[in-house]
């Protein structure tokens, strides 16, 4: 039987895209229609829809799809391990005693915002660079500081990501492909450098986590061969966390891990206690680790040609930037950073905001964070207040990406698997941009952190990054 | 100024809430400053920072709900207590997430396996591409959207063609599918009459006739209306006849066209000659021979197309109430009218309806002019001003140019209406009002006030105004045929059975010396 005469004899289940009354007459006579949330593809821009067009071309969709797919298998299949902890000058590629690695795209320092420069001219202090932050900003304007992003010398960092030559690092191994992930260490909450504060209190403590906290967690891990983190994650979320604002479960596992190590090293009792009190003062200590996890997973699936996978999300606090896997390299395609919308710590207005900032969208980009809300109910005021909200967030970001992470898994949608492998076409297609849960930083040098809540990206990235990929494949 | 402290012990509320809550309880009005926090170190350094930390609150401990709000007043602070109160109590409503929506057609296909049919009308610009992704999921496609190009409707035909699905489209106002009616379409019968469509109100015109003289619809295709061009090929046409032809439930085909394209005229009379099944050709204006020699059953008009689709299927045309066009009724009509009042003016809604209704007065008359006349001699040029018999497609682009078709939105037939009925050499004014999905909800109704403003206007003046009017719709559709035909008759329109009629009336009430 033909197909046409297979609809004849079929009930109707229509889909209806454009008119919504349709769909209200096909029910009013007892057939099935579903009205779409339909959006013109690119915003309607015919240049998008050309390019989304010639994507779609058979030979050249065979080849994109073949290349997603070896890319979502490799961020799936990655396995970062915890290896070790050391100090950035130790490990870091390319790393040296003037370098100072930001979050985001590249920026020059006069472009940087509040947050940035205040955790610029911190770290320079830190250093020993300068012996003040007025001298700091000095050095920082004065060409002898190497600038470039965290991003770009295989690191993430949270917020400001101001990551310097001393600072302790995680070391994180893809046990499956070999590549290396690192990030620096949390500083808890809240008047940090990351969020831009650097008095004497704020360089105080890094000194401390240089001096004690980062030394006996590098002995601890000494010990150890190495924690799973993928497998410690997939823990954290079905404990409630969505692991980039809440981090209550996943810091209870990561300590538990470190602690037999700890205990074994040559510290005293008192700087053990230190540690530990410092570690229970707020929930975010593991934080950098699932960053570093993400960016290690999603590392291995960079520069795959063909392939429209983003494996970069990040910002600096001007401007948000992606990378993706075909075009291979620090290739980054921008557009101005956003406002995050959400609860703010009392005493502070919007108007006091920075603008969206941090390398911590790596975690997005991975498939958790604002991704995995639905994991985590007990934050769901920061997407409007509602569980079925905050399922509906998880849900939706699977409209943009390739495939479900089984190794990752949300118990309140079925277990099923984290949004993995966000697709610029399918972006540029439907309109849906990625959601991101964030920290607000104040807009002025000194502060440090105001609020969390969520934000997007701009369109103007996926659609640059649509464009040039169109431009390449062939 | 007036500060208020509440500590609860052991009440335990995560931050994130905390600050959501704060968020709010700040925007309480008279409120200075309202803290909402856990007793921890930190959120007591942010009360010393803003000058709140009372003894009080120094002593609380990790495990307390501590909340401080500083107003202008003690009452203030009272209220804005209440206040908070009630927001810890508000959990707030789910906003019914439950209900999936789709962005895409692929998410939506892949997760509606039983999906059959995508209904497009979006934009012109993105429907092509919308229609190709339906195919793609091996949807069917009724395309309403118009302004796609002919290349692109011929690139998803050929493709539909090859995957063996429908393009009913572009440009497609009307299809039955399994009974059920998709965008502009009437509620009939089912039954054993299969139609293939290339043009719109034709098609529903046909589907309402079959209706009235007592039979049913299997299945109604649209095509569009360019199917039948040179470019198109007849393509779904011609497919829609073979599915028709192997449908076990159809016992008779009908196409209706504007007269298509020669070489396609002749692909459709081959593909006549290969049907198993009696097929009714009413090719608006065609002739007959053709369609004989081919094996097919000649209509001249949509009612004759009807009624002989319905005989063919059997039933017995005896008793079958024909509609016969009054006689009595067109010499009564012809005696109102003064020797001045000689011109058809049609304002029409249908684009199949006014081309009909033209042809029927070609029949008879030359000097016939609409703003759709194939002959550019007779095609209107200034479309504001009625010229002898005038029949306009007030759903042309002509007129439409951005405002919603005259099917909904009747401003525009109102005006002209309004103008011709002023017109002394105006014998009769004809419109149709079509019924039924998509449809106003009331087409007489806002056509009313007009009708009655002109007739009184024609008394005044002591000129017979005749208004013939025509409601395409059954007695299943919505609004009631049956009120909107009295409330036509009530205002002093003389009413047409049928579109056929409509057009034999209208003509045969301003012929001289007949």
């Amino acid at each position: 039987m033909s197909k046409i005469n297979e609809l004849f004899n079929s009930k109707l289940n229509v889909i209806n895209v454009g008119i919504e009354f349709f769909k209200d007459d096909i029910l009013k006579q007892n057939a099935t229609a579903t009205h779409l949330e339909w959006k013109p593809p690119g915003g309607g821009k015919p240049e998008l829809i050309t390019a989304l067009d010639k994507l779609e071309d058979p030979a050249l969709l065979e080849k994109i799809e073949a290349a997603n797919k070896l890319a979502v298998e490799r961020i799936v299949n990655s396995q970062p391990i915890l290896i070790g902890f050391d100090q950035a000058i130790n490990c870091v590629p390319g790393m040296t005693k003037t370098t100072i690695l930001h979050s985001g795209p590249p920026i020059t320092w006069d472009r940087m915002n509040g947050a940035m420069r205040g955790a610029v001219t911190g770290a320079i202090v830190f250093e020993g660079l300068a012996k003040n932050l007025e001298e700091a900003a000095k050095v920082a304007a004065s060409g002898k500081i190497t600038f470039a992003p965290c991003h770009e010398h295989n690191c993430v960092g949270s917020m400001a990501g101001v990551t310097s030559a001393s600072m302790f690092m995680h070391i994180v191994e893809n046990r499956t492909y070999g590549n290396i992930a690192y990030t620096n260490l949390s500083e808890q909450m809240s008047k940090i450098l990351r969020m831009g504060a650097n008095d004497e209190t704020v360089i105080a403590r890094l000194n401390w986590m240089r001096d004690v906290l980062g030394p006996m967690l590098r002995d601890a891990m000494k010990l150890s061969n190495g924690i799973d983190l993928r497998l410690m994650l997939a823990q954290a979320l079905h404990m409630g966390d969505e692991c980039h604002n809440r981090n209550n479960a996943g810091t209870s596992l990561l300590i538990q891990a470190l602690t037999p190590f700890i205990l074994e090293t040559n510290f005293t009792t008192e700087e053990k206690r230190e540690v530990f009190d410092f570690v229970a003062s707020s929930d975010y200590f593991s934080g950098p680790t699932w960053m570093a996890l993400c960016k290690c997973a999603l590392d291995a699936a960079h520069g795959i040609e063909n392939s429209t996978i983003v494996t970069t999300m990040a910002r600096n606090g001007v401007e948000f930037g992606i990378r993706v896997s075909g075009i291979p390299g620090n290739t980054w395609f921008t557009g101005p950073a956003q406002k995050v919308i959400g609860p703010m710590f009392a005493g502070y207005k919007p108007e006091d905001s920075g603008l969206d900032i941090g390398d911590s969208a790596i975690t997005e980009t991975y498939g958790i964070g604002g991704f995995a809300m639905a994991a985590a109910p007990a934050i769901v005021a920061l997407v409007g207040g509602t569980v079925e909200e905050a399922l509906g967030f998880s849900t939706k970001m699977k409209e943009i990406t390739t495939t479900e992470n089984p190794n990752v898994t949300i118990p309140l949608l079925n277990f099923s698997g984290i949004a993995t492998g966000i697709d610029v076409r399918n972006v540029i297609q439907t309109g849906i941009l990625p959601v991101i849960n964030t920290a607000i930083a104040h807009k002025e040098p000194g502060i440090g952190m105001i609020g969390a809540g969520i934000t997007y990206p701009p369109t103007e990235a996926f659609e640059k990054a649509l464009l040039a990929l169109s431009d390449k494949i062939s | 100024m007036s500060t208020k402290v509440v500590i609860k012990q052991s009440t335990y509320f995560d931050s994130v809430s905390l600050m959501s809550l704060s968020t709010k309880a700040n925007q309480i009005e008279g409120v200075e400053q309202a803290v909402i926090a856990m007793g921890t170190e930190m959120n007591k350094e942010v009360l010393r920072n803003v000058g709140l930390l009372t003894p009080e609150l120094e002593e609380a401990k990790t495990s307390d709900l501590m909340i401080v709000v500083k107003a202008a007043t003690d009452e203030l602070c009272e209220s804005a207590f209440l206040k908070i109160e009630e927001l810890f109590k508000n959990k707030g409503v789910a906003k019914g997430t439950s209900d999936i929506k789709y962005p895409t057609i692929d998410s939506a296909a892949k997760s509606i396996p039983e999906a059959n049919l995508a209904v497009i009308s979006v934009n012109g610009a993105y429907a092509a591409r919308e229609a190709r992704k339906a195919l793609d999921n091996d949807l069917h496609v009724m395309l309403f959207s118009d302004n796609v190009s002919i290349e692109d409707e011929i690139a998803l035909k050929q493709y539909a063609h090859e995957k063996g699905l429908l393009v009913m489209g572009p440009d497609c106002g009307t299809a039955i599918i399994g009974n059920v009616a998709l965008c502009f379409g009437n509620s009939v019968r089912r039954g054993n009459i299969g139609i293939v469509g290339a043009s719109g109100t034709g098609s529903q015109e046909v589907s309402v006739r079959i209706h009235d003289f007592g039979g049913g619809i299997t299945q109604l295709i649209g095509t569009g209306g360019r199917d039948l061009s040179e470019q198109v090929g007849g393509i779904m046409m011609l497919d829609g006849m073979k599915a028709l032809d192997e449908d076990e439930a159809t016992k008779v085909i009908v196409l209706i066209s504007k007269p298509p394209a020669p070489s396609v005229e002749k692909k459709v009379l081959d593909q006549i000659k290969l049907c198993k099944k009696p097929v009714v050709v009413y090719f608006i204006g065609g002739t007959e021979e053709s369609v004989v020699a081919a094996g097919g059953h000649f209509a001249k008009t949509s009612k004759e197309a009807a009624l002989k689709a319905v005989v063919l299927a059997g039933a017995d045309e005896s008793t079958i109430n024909k509609r016969a066009l009054n006689i009595p009724l067109v010499e009564e009509i012809r005696a109102k009218l003064t020797p001045e009042q000689k011109y058809i003016r049609g304002l029409f809604c249908g684009g199949t309806l006014c081309d009909e209704a033209m042809y029927i007065a070609m029949d008879k008359f030359d000097n016939v002019y609409s703003n759709i006349q194939k002959n550019p001699d007779y095609k209107l040029k200034d479309l504001h001003v009625s010229k002898e018999h005038t029949f306009l497609d007030l759903g042309d682009d002509d007129f439409t140019n951005g405002k919603p078709h005259p099917m909904i939105d009747p401003s525009t037939r109102i005006a002209r209406f309004l103008q011709e009925a002023k017109d002394p050499e105006v014998g009769v004014i004809v419109m149709d009002f079509i019924l039924g999905f998509g449809s106003h909800e009331d087409p007489v109704g806002v056509m009313l006030p007009a009708i009655i403003e002109a007739k009184e206007l024609a008394a005044k003046e002591g000129r017979h105004l005749e208004i013939l009017g025509y409601v395409l719709g059954t007695d299943l559709d919505s609004p009631k045929i049956e009120d909107q035909v009295n409330k036509l008759m009530e205002a002093g329109v003389t009413i047409a059975s049928s579109s056929t009629n409509a057009g034999l009336l209208s003509r045969e009430f301003v012929v001289k010396g007949a």
